[in-house]
Order: C-alpha cells, then sequence, then structure tokens
C-alpha cells in the first residue's frame, strides 16, 4: 500500500507548499478576475444549507487522488467534544443536511454517536462511505442496518466499472470489495425503489482528463452495474478532481499538470461558478476550524470571518454572506458542466 | 530539439486552419460538432468509433484526442483495446479479402 504524502514527507504534503504551487507555477488567469469579467467578484455565500464535517484524515484505503491525503497513517481525528460543538451549532441554526466526510467517517470511533444526536435533531446525515470500510473489519459489517436505522444518505466512488480502472486509482483489490459493499447496501434497501434509501454513487475521472456528461454515464453504470452485478443505485454524481493534495502531486509528478489546468481554465463556465457549492456549504474540519469547502479545509484557507474560524465561535449571520475564499484551485468546480459534492452544478 | 512531422501542440491549433479558408473551415468545424452530438448513437458510441478510425487511418492527432474523449465518456482500456482490434480486423480483412481477386487473376491467366 502507497503511503500519505506526509508519511512521504513530500513537498506538497504541505498546505502552504500546494498554494504557492498553484497561485506561482501555473500561468493562465486569476480565477479571481476570471469572476470579476462575469460579475462575481467578490463571490459571495447565499446561506448554509449543507454543514459538512470532516471526521478525520484516517482511512483504510490510499486513493492515488485523495485531496485530503488520508490513509491508514493519518491520526487526526475530530474529538467527541469537537463534534458537540458541532451539534450545539445544529441546534442553534437550521442547517437542514450534515455531510459526514473524512478519511472514512466510520473510523472515527464516535461516528455512530455522532450520527444519532445529529439525526435526534431531525436533520438530515449524508456519509460519504468508501464502501470497502464496511468489509474492513466484522465490527463495520452492520454499517448498513446502522445506516437504515438512521436514514442516512449513501455517497459512495466508483470510477469505473472495472477492476483495472478502479484499483489503478483506490488500491489493489477496491473494485471487488467495494461491489461486495454495494450487495450488501442493496440487501437492506438502499437504492430500492419505495424504501427511501439513497445511494448514490460518485465518479471521479481516474487521471488527468475531464468527466463526461454526468447523465451519460450514469447510465452506462447503471446498466454495467445492473447487468454484471445486479447493482442499483439511485443517482451519479460525475466530479471534477481539483488539484489538491496527491491529485496535485499525481499531475505535477505525471507532467499533467500544465495541460490540466489549462484545460480547466478553457472549459471555465459562468453559470457552473454561480452554482459553486461553497456558496451553501460550511466544511469543518477534524480540528473545528471552518472553511468554504473541503478543498479550502486541504489548503488551510480558513473562511474570512473575523474572529469566528472556529466551530466554537460560528457566527451564523457573518458565515451567512460571507466572502469565499478563492484560488487557481478554484477552476476545478466551474469548468465545463460544474463540479460539486453533488456532481455537476449548471 | 529533434525535428520532427508531428508536434502534439499543433493539435490545438487544428482551428487554425480557417486562417486560409474560413469558409470551408466554418462548414467543416460545424458539421464536426454535429456529427459526435447524441444522435441514433451515444456520444460515447460516436467516441469509440472514432478511436478506431483514428487507428485505421493512423492519425496520431486523433488517437491522442480520441484515447482522453474516450476516458473521459467512462470507456475502460479494454474497450479501447477491443475497439482498435476492430480497427486492424477490418484493415487485415480488407487485404485478404483481396486475396480472392488474386486467385481470380491467377485462375484467369494460367492453365
Ligand atoms: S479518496 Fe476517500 S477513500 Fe480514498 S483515501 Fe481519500 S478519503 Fe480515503
Ligand atoms: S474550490 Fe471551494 S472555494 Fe473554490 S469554488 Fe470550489 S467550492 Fe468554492
Amino acid at each position: 500500500m502507497i503511503k500519505s504524502l506526509q508519511a512521504r514527507q513530500e513537498p506538497l504534503a504541505k498546505s502552504e507548499a500546494q498554494v504557492a504551487w498553484l497561485e506561482n507555477e501555473g500561468g493562465g488567469e486569476r480565477f479571481s478576475s476570471k469572476l470579476q469579467d462575469c460579475g462575481l467578484y467578490p463571490l459571495r455565500a447565499t446561506g448554509v444549507t449543507v454543514l459538512q464535517v470532516n471526521l478525520g484524515k484516517m482511512c483504510n484505503q490510499v486513493c492515488k487522488h485523495c485531496h485530503v491525503d488520508a490513509g491508514p497513517d493519518r491520526k487526526e481525528i475530530m474529538t467527541k467534544e469537537t463534534m458537540q460543538q458541532c451539534l450545539d451549532v445544529l441546534a442553534s441554526t437550521d442547517i437542514p443536511v450534515v455531510d459526514l466526510t473524512g478519511g472514512a467517517p466510520e473510523m472515527n470511533p464516535h461516528f455512530r454517536w455522532f450520527v444519532e444526536e445529529i439525526s435526534a435533531l431531525g436533520r438530515k446525515v449524508m456519509v460519504r462511505c468508501n464502501l470497502t470500510i464496511i468489509l474492513a473489519n466484522p465490527k463495520y459489517h452492520d454499517l448498513p442496518e446502522f445506516f437504515k436505522k438512521h436514514q442516512v444518505e449513501v455517497v459512495s466512488s466508483l470510477p469505473a466499472v472495472t477492476a483495472l480502472r478502479t484499483d489503478a486509482q483506490r488500491g489493489k483489490g477496491v473494485f471487488d470489495k467495494s461491489i461486495k459493499a454495494l450487495q450488501m447496501l442493496n440487501a437492506v434497501g438502499y437504492g430500492q425503489e419505495g424504501t427511501g434509501l439513497k445511494l448514490n454513487l460518485v465518479y471521479n475521472p481516474s487521471g488527468a482528463f475531464m468527466s463526461g456528461s454526468q447523465e451519460a454515464l450514469e447510465k452506462e453504470f447503471k446498466s454495467r452495474l445492473s447487468s454484471r452485478f445486479d447493482i442499483i443505485f439511485n443517482q451519479l454524481y460525475a466530479i471534477t478532481n481539483l488539484p489538491v493534495s496527491r491529485f496535485l502531486e499525481f499531475l505535477v509528478e505525471s507532467g499533467n499538470y500544465d495541460a490540466y489546468m489549462d484545460g480547466l481554465i478553457e472549459a471555465f463556465n459562468p453559470a457552473a461558478a454561480e452554482g459553486v457549492m461553497c456558496r451553501n456549504t460550511i466544511s469543518v474540519g477534524w480540528d473545528g476550524y471552518l472553511y468554504d469547502c473541503d478543498f479550502n479545509q486541504m489548503l488551510d484557507l480558513k473562511v474570512a470571518v473575523k474572529n469566528g474560524v472556529h466551530i466554537k465561535d460560528y457566527n451564523a449571520i457573518a458565515l451567512n454572506e460571507r466572502e469565499i475564499v478563492l484560488g487557481q484551485h478554484c477552476y476545478g468546480c466551474t469548468a465545463g458542466a460544474g463540479s460539486s459534492c453533488g456532481g455537476q452544478t449548471a | 530539439m529533434d525535428k520532427t512531422y508531428y508536434n502534439p501542440d499543433d493539435l490545438k491549433k487544428f482551428g487554425d486552419i480557417a486562417e486560409f479558408q474560413p469558409e470551408l473551415a466554418e462548414k467543416f468545424f460545424d458539421y464536426y460538432g454535429s456529427v459526435f452530438k447524441e444522435g441514433a448513437l451515444t456520444e460515447r458510441e460516436k467516441s469509440l468509433i472514432a478511436l478506431a478510425v483514428s487507428h485505421a487511418v493512423q492519425c496520431p492527432y486523433c488517437i491522442d484526442a480520441y484515447t482522453k474523449d474516450s476516458l473521459q465518456k467512462g470507456v475502460d482500456e479494454e474497450q479501447m483495446m477491443e475497439a482498435v482490434h476492430v480497427a486492424a480486423a477490418i484493415r487485415g480483412g480488407a487485404s485478404l479479402v483481396h486475396g480472392v481477386q488474386m486467385m481470380n487473376k491467377v485462375k484467369e491467366v494460367t492453365m
């Protein structure tokens, strides 16, 4: 198994080094001036409807494109105290959706307690489940049942319907285990009509290329997963890989950085820019700091709110209309049909 | 620097052919765009056909472009290689089927 950039002591493991690379190495028009051209600068939030909480960088996988630089060697995880602060914010606001991510969020020892508490507040929970975690240890085998009990929406990555492409991105044996996990989710009712149990898949290109049409890919995935493995799911979200962390390192190492960035810039779409997810999301880091999105979190670009950059100081009024912190990586969200944690935006 | 007939950067300049003859270039690119839109065939199917034809006509620009395009459309390695084999089979078959013509001629002129 490969190791995280941090364990390999790669220079790009550090967020400052990534920001410096993104801002200085690539040519191309500044993202902010591109927004200015279409009247969207400064870009402001329009409220907060999703609280995306990163429960930690610990993961059972070490995917090559991971923008979190997650892996088994990462020990940073959210404490119960910070989770309680998130619950306090939820209780004092009307944020309807909590999106749990990581690493593998299920590896946090307080994961189940947190889900139960969020549910008790009547908020919808989404979990970014990497699928293989369900099979990683007997203590996780009942996750599908647990998700079902709390009506958790499951969002899982699958870059292809073949082992070759999937394992090249996510690690040896991941495809077979992912298929098994999807079948387990289907077995308890996920993806099945009438159950209300949502199972959505995320498609990330497994290389230096952008994603094709979400609709066409969804059709293709549905037909191949069902005919080969009897698997059904609700929606496919096609997501563009942002040049952050391990994907940035891959682009640089493979000599694809310039062409990839040029492609993103060339495909800039003002309609996608208008719908970027940071405008209605707050991302909470494992240590409680607040960011405009999970990418800014990995680049350590905290929210631009005075005295309110930590969940314990959550300032709803200021955050709801904050100015978003931007960088060259943002071009990943605005290329073509756009990209967000919920797929295309335009 | 080595001098070669093909330069990968020239692919990006395809549109420049309009410089010497704008009217025909415009017609061609319009047509080209329409051909690759979803119709009775999906964009994915068209991309795979284009990939196979690229190998048949041995155009390095097209191979570059349609390998990437196929990947973007979710085509995997096995499918791409099968498309190349289709091109190879047709090319090989096209030569071999002319063997019948050769045989006809042989039979015509020999005792
Ligand atoms: S992409 Fe997801 S599953 Fe893969 S290493 Fe990163 S956090 Fe883990
Ligand atoms: S990278 Fe983050 S801040 Fe930038 S546009 Fe995308 S969601 Fe917004």
